[in-house]
């Protein structure tokens, strides 16, 4: 009951942004925000693969694509359609149930094309496993390419504006609460040892096969959605968004962050997506920003090549000041 | 038929690039286990090295052969100079750590010099000179044969096997050799590792300054981005070889370049950029350590 209490309490502060943000932010700012929240689901879900189960990934951003196209692709053909049968229920609700199924459908096919990834994943490790993942991502941009249904090398125009603070929010803060409780559950350490040491997890009796797919496909599903976010955010889909330059940003967060820390990877991502756009305040010498972006980068790693939070999570209660005071033994 | 000899001989011209980019990635790979995503960006610096080269000591008003191969030796040098300064400011401090932190670093150069370069020579294209006249050796209604492509192939040729000679027959290349087989054992044998390293990037780097020289020639318009897709696809080559195995380099370079240009031809060239990886994919499924490499024993 409590927890139902504190998920509606949520879902109205959520509807609440969703209603007053627009207004008292600079659109400009609105766009970063909603584009580091975008980034915080990319990245987290990549933690997950790179950070908890230790499976060298540089294909994230394929899976995003194939997330946003499907997606696209389900609201453009079978919007229309699905907004005249559900014609007796009020339009608000008819949107964002579509939405919701869209978000559904680009999570579900990028999941399928991370179990297909998955299973090379069986036999190839490290770099190899990398450079695999990176070529998946490339093919499936070539591939898009060449599908003229949906848009090809124009880009796929015409999505609809279905992305809102709402969902933007509610999507992140699901991302990283399913994220968070599968890494604290007994599956979490089943992931931890498959990154650790596969021998001995295998030799302890986990199915590191298992858990290696399962990683990609919930990596993949949630990197989907993202795809998803965005293409109804941009109302614009083009391949030269997602090559692998943006699978290596999502990897830069990580790592910026911290393998395996989820609360790094949120903080990676938000400090990554405002840095390169902040930089632009720096009046005459703005043309260097992407050189004092990539030095920036050079140098969190020789400096502090752990990451900023290294693997481990700060104790975030510290800052909660409802907590009930420690029992005295 | 004839068609088929034209889309070889452009396809083997283009393999031998590849080939040549391919050998730096595998030979730091090799001696530093270490994926250097910043050796496409050397290869562009080549190209524009030899731009302003060039430009700058008159060749480029009348091409000779001499000036075409004082412009190549040129941006060998500064590539190698510029290979090694990297590994010495960005990957030596990072020797003991793991191994991603470096790729990330190797990442962050990239990006460096690829926005360094939009910024210090400018994003519009700029156009190579010609230091060679194109001639045609061959011609019939169906196949033309300049030699452009011979050159190409002549100097990737006379560079691998300089490179070769260099790895297998003098004290360095054993240094390197060893360095590759236990870096640790090696220096315990008085091979100063960190030279060792060093040289290996300024021998990769050098390659990739003349594979930027030799593309182009053939492709006269150079950006600050000409080397972020060759560099990838060069490294697939690499892998697809046997990533660490100086041979494999070449096969998987010639082979990527014979089927990406086959694909061009003749299914459609919008395909041309998958092809690499899907070949990869395809050999890795079936021998997961490249075509050359060796299956390295898992330690327990």
């Amino acid at each position: 009951m409590k927890r139902l209490l504190v998920f509606a309490a949520i879902f109205v502060l959520f509807l609440l942004a969703n209603r007053f943000l627009p207004q008292w932010i600079d659109s400009y700012y609105l766009h970063l925000t909603i584009l580091s929240c975008i980034n915080i689901i990319l990245a987290v879900s990549l933690n997950l693969i790179n950070g908890f189960t230790g499976q060298f990934s540089l294909g994230h951003a394929g899976f995003m694509a194939v997330g946003g196209y499907t997606s696209a692709a389900f609201t453009y053909y079978l919007g229309q359609k699905l907004t005249s049968a559900l014609g007796f229920l009020p339009i608000m609700l008819t949107k964002n149930l579509i939405f919701l199924s869209a978000l559904f459908s680009g999570g579900l096919s990028a999941a399928i094309l991370g179990l297909l990834v998955g299973i090379p994943s069986l036999r190839l490790r490290g770099d190899y496993l990398a450079i695999v993942t990176l070529g998946m991502g490339e093919i499936v941009r070539v591939l898009i390419l060449n599908i003229d249904a949906i848009g090809g090398a124009r880009g796929f125009s015409g999505i609809p504006a279905y992305t809102n603070v709402f969902w933007v929010i509610s999507l992140t803060a699901l991302t990283i609460a399913v994220v968070t409780s599968l890494v604290n559950s007994s599956h979490g350490r089943a992931f931890l040892s498959v990154r650790e040491d596969e021998i001995a997890a295998e030799a302890m009796g986990i199915n590191t096969t298992y858990y290696k797919v399962t990683a990609f496909v919930i990596g993949a599903f949630f990197a989907g959605m993202a795809g998803c976010l965005f293409g109804h955010y941009l109302q614009l889909l083009h391949t030269n968004s997602f090559t692998f330059v943006k699978s290596f940003e999502i990897i830069i967060m990580i790592i910026v962050g911290g393998l395996g820390s989820i609360s790094g990877s949120i903080i990676a991502a938000i400090l990554l997506t405002f840095l390169p756009e902040l930089l632009r305040y720096l009046g005459p010498i703005k043309d260097w920003r992407m050189v004092i972006y990539s030095l920036a980068l050079i140098l969190i790693m020789l400096t502090r090549p752990q990451g900023l939070f290294g693997s481990r999570e700060p104790n975030w209660r510290r800052f909660w000041p409802f907590r009930k005071p420690s029992p005295s033994i | 038929m004839q068609e088929f000899l034209q889309q070889l001989v452009n396809g083997i011209s283009w393999g031998a690039i590849y080939a040549l980019i391919a050998l730096g990635y595998t030979m730091v790979y090799g001696v530093l286990q270490l994926i250097n995503f910043a050796h496409g960006d050397v290869f562009m610096l080549g190209a524009f090295f030899g731009y302003f080269f060039s430009r700058w000591t008159k060749i480029a008003q009348e091409p000779t052969l001499f000036g075409f191969f004082a412009t190549l030796l040129f941006a060998m040098v500064a590539c190698a100079l510029v290979g090694m300064i990297i590994e010495r400011a960005a990957y030596k401090p990072l020797r003991l750590r793991p191994r991603l932190t470096v790729l990330i670093t190797a990442i962050g150069v990239s990006l460096l010099l690829e926005n360094g370069g939009q910024l210090i020579f400018g994003a519009d294209p700029k156009f190579f000179p010609s230091l060679v006249a194109e001639t045609k050796l061959y011609e019939s209604p169906t196949l033309v044969i300049s030699n452009l492509p011979m050159i190409i192939l002549a100097v990737s040729l006379v560079l691998m096997i300089l490179l070769r000679f260099i790895v297998m027959n003098t004290k360095i290349g054993k240094a390197m050799r060893a360095v590759a087989f236990n870096r640790e054992a090696a220096s315990l044998m008085g091979v100063n590792t960190n030279n060792v390293i060093s040289f290996t990037f300024a021998l990769g780097s050098a390659l990739a300054g003349a594979g930027g020289i030799l593309v182009a020639l053939t492709y006269p318009k150079i950006d600050p981005l000409m080397g972020l897709l060759p560099g990838l696809k060069a490294f697939v080559a690499a892998v697809l070889g046997g990533i660490g195995n100086i041979p494999g380099a070449v096969l998987g370079g010639m082979i990527l370049g014979v089927s990406e240009t086959m694909v061009a031809g003749y299914i459609s060239s919008t395909f041309r950029d998958a092809i690499a990886f899907a070949l990869l994919v395809v050999i890795l499924l079936v021998k997961p350590t490249g075509l050359l490499g060796s299956r390295v024993g898992e330690k327990v």
